[in-house]
């Protein structure tokens, strides 16, 4: 799981079965110092509530899809959750 | 299995059910020598590990499921250990 910021919304007209309805963000990658890190990707929005703006955590792989009910879709990356509370006391690493 | 060093925790209201009253900590990657190598993880506790402590985390999907005994459950990174020290020769 990572964290990613919420940079826009993906509207496709057609979707593969399962996937009707389900949002789809477009994510920036972040590192723990909040700069961006990588390239964008497009996400499954499975809580429906993230917006544009918002930090939130991803995970990517199968366990992607087994954030969406139904599980068994086509989906490579997806929302966990919306983070509220980021609490990085010793952001780099050492030893607190 | 990574090793890395628990740096912070994070908190979301609006998640995947499964995560309910379960602790988010976040993992940056070290090396051998306890030193941070770039690069880091959003894992979930399974031993009650606490920030500052160096920990091994399985970044495995069955595996991860394996420990939470859920063959659904949407998880993929699991902190399975709380390092006391690495040997090296």
């Amino acid at each position: 799981m990572l964290l990613a910021r919420v940079v826009g919304t993906v509207v496709p007209c057609i979707v593969v079965d399962g996937l009707a309805g389900v949002p789809l963000l477009v994510l920036q990658p972040l590192d723990l110092a909040g700069s961006a890190s990588g390239s964008t990707l497009v996400a499954a929005d499975p809580t429906r509530m993230a917006g544009c703006g918002e930090l939130v955590t991803y995970e990517g792989g199968r366990e992607a899809a087994l954030l969406l009910d139904p599980w068994f879709v086509p989906v490579d990356h997806a929302v966990v959750g919306i983070v509220d509370g980021l609490d990085l006391p010793t952001a780099t690493g050492e030893r607190s | 299995m990574i090793l890395g060093r628990v740096v912070g925790t994070v908190h979301s209201t609006i998640r995947h059910p499964f995560f309910a009253n379960r602790t988010l900590l976040v993992i940056a990657r070290t090396g051998t020598d306890g030193g941070p190598v770039g690069g880091y993880v959003v894992a979930v506790d399974a031993v009650g590990a606490g920030v500052g402590q160096s920990v091994l985390v399985l970044d495995e999907g069955n595996g991860a499921r394996q420990v939470f005994d859920s063959p659904t459950a949407p998880v993929r990174s699991v902190v399975v250990g709380i390092i006391d020290h690495v040997d090296q020769d």
